[in-house]
């Protein structure tokens, strides 16, 4: 890929990218008054994760689903002991890796 | 005001930490591709977006396709106005006109999510913590783009579990606390599975089919457990 394609390209990502963020940020003033409105932005941006964590977490390891599966169960459990986000995160990557590991020498 | 920039600061720290695992494995995938380091490094600090880089990478390897960039980029992206919209709702004073147009731009789901939790959001706090994930993401890009060779199979794979073990600690620890949102949660996290699976239906671009399901489950979550005026901390009403 050459330079002028590769900055064009940069440029309309980079460019909607931001202009999806802050032109609503930066262009809403008024505090909205319509219940129904203010619970959908309340649930978003959960609604949000959940749809992209699940199924496809399941397909982020390389194929390998039983061991995305155990961690992502690990995340879920530990997410209901503790909010904090990396102590979440290593302990899915640990699961995921022991996991893995185990399934390999079961299947060998 | 410097109080709160530190105070932001730390809350960004964990988010941080997470974006370096989930960069290093874009900064991975993007050498993998053919792009140089640098290239790598220079998108992840302009668009900042796991999703949305993920997407764009490999539709940069073929040429030509700027439309197709364009219309995956806005829907894949499309959630970013909500949180923007939800967030403008909770901003304190002090943080409008320019300010909003500069952190604007760092309007991620995690920063938004951490920020969302605050009462009244005020620049210096939601500028300290845009600081972490910021350089955790541009540095995880670059150390993945240079080290990515060198790291077992094994342990990359692992570490591509981490974005969404993150997801999960934001959504879980809230259902916890607020029981009716279980049900937008579930709503959604099945609809997506239809989606994913149902013939037809799993043609759907991802980033589409994800806006789709985002919004039902939110819609129907506002249908049945509207919240009331009292919980949104609207004070000035």
């Amino acid at each position: 890929m050459n330079n002028s394609e590769f900055f064009l390209y940069l440029l309309i990502m980079s460019g909607s990218t931001y202009l999806i963020r802050a032109v609503p940020f930066a262009l809403m003033r008024k505090k909205i008054k319509n219940p129904f409105i203010n619970s959908f932005l309340h649930y978003i941006p959960y609604t949000v994760l959940a749809a992209m964590t699940f199924p496809s977490a399941l397909y982020a390891t390389g194929g390998n689903v039983p061991a995305a599966a155990v961690g992502l169960l690990a995340a879920v459990l530990v997410s209901l002991k503790t909010k904090n986000l990396t102590v979440v995160a290593i302990t899915g990557c640990v699961a995921v890796f022991l996991a893995d590991l185990i399934f390999s020498v079961l299947a060998a | 005001m410097m109080q709160s920039y530190i105070r932001g600061l730390k809350a960004g720290v964990p988010i941080g930490i997470g974006y370096l695992s989930v960069s290093f494995g874009l900064g991975i995938l993007a050498v993998s591709l053919g792009f140089h380091v640098w290239q790598a490094v220079v998108v992840s600090m302009l668009t900042l977006t796991s999703a949305g880089q993920l997407s764009g990478f490999h539709t940069m390897c073929i040429p030509g396709q700027y439309m197709e960039m364009l219309i995956s980029q806005m829907t894949i992206n499309v959630r970013y106005s909500f949180m923007s919209v939800c967030l403008s709702q909770k901003t304190d004073s002090g943080f409008k006109g320019i300010y909003r147009w500069l952190l604007g731009f760092f309007m991620t789901d995690e920063i938004f999510a951490v920020a969302s939790t605050e009462k009244s959001v005020s620049r210096s706090f939601f500028f300290g913590l845009t600081a972490a994930p910021f350089f955790g993401w541009t540095i995880g890009t670059l150390l993945g783009a240079l080290l990515g060779d060198i790291l077992p199979e094994r342990v990359m794979s692992a570490l591509c579990i981490a974005i969404y073990a993150m997801f999960v600690a934001i959504v879980i620890p809230q259902v916890r606390e607020e029981k009716s949102l279980a049900v937008p949660v579930l709503c959604s996290v099945l609809l997506s599975t239809v989606f994913y699976y149902f013939p037809v239906l799993n043609r759907i671009s991802s980033g589409i089919s994800m806006t789709v399901c985002a919004v039902a489950a939110a819609v129907i979550g506002a249908l049945l457990f509207p919240k009331k005026p009292e919980e949104e901390e609207n004070t000035d009403e």
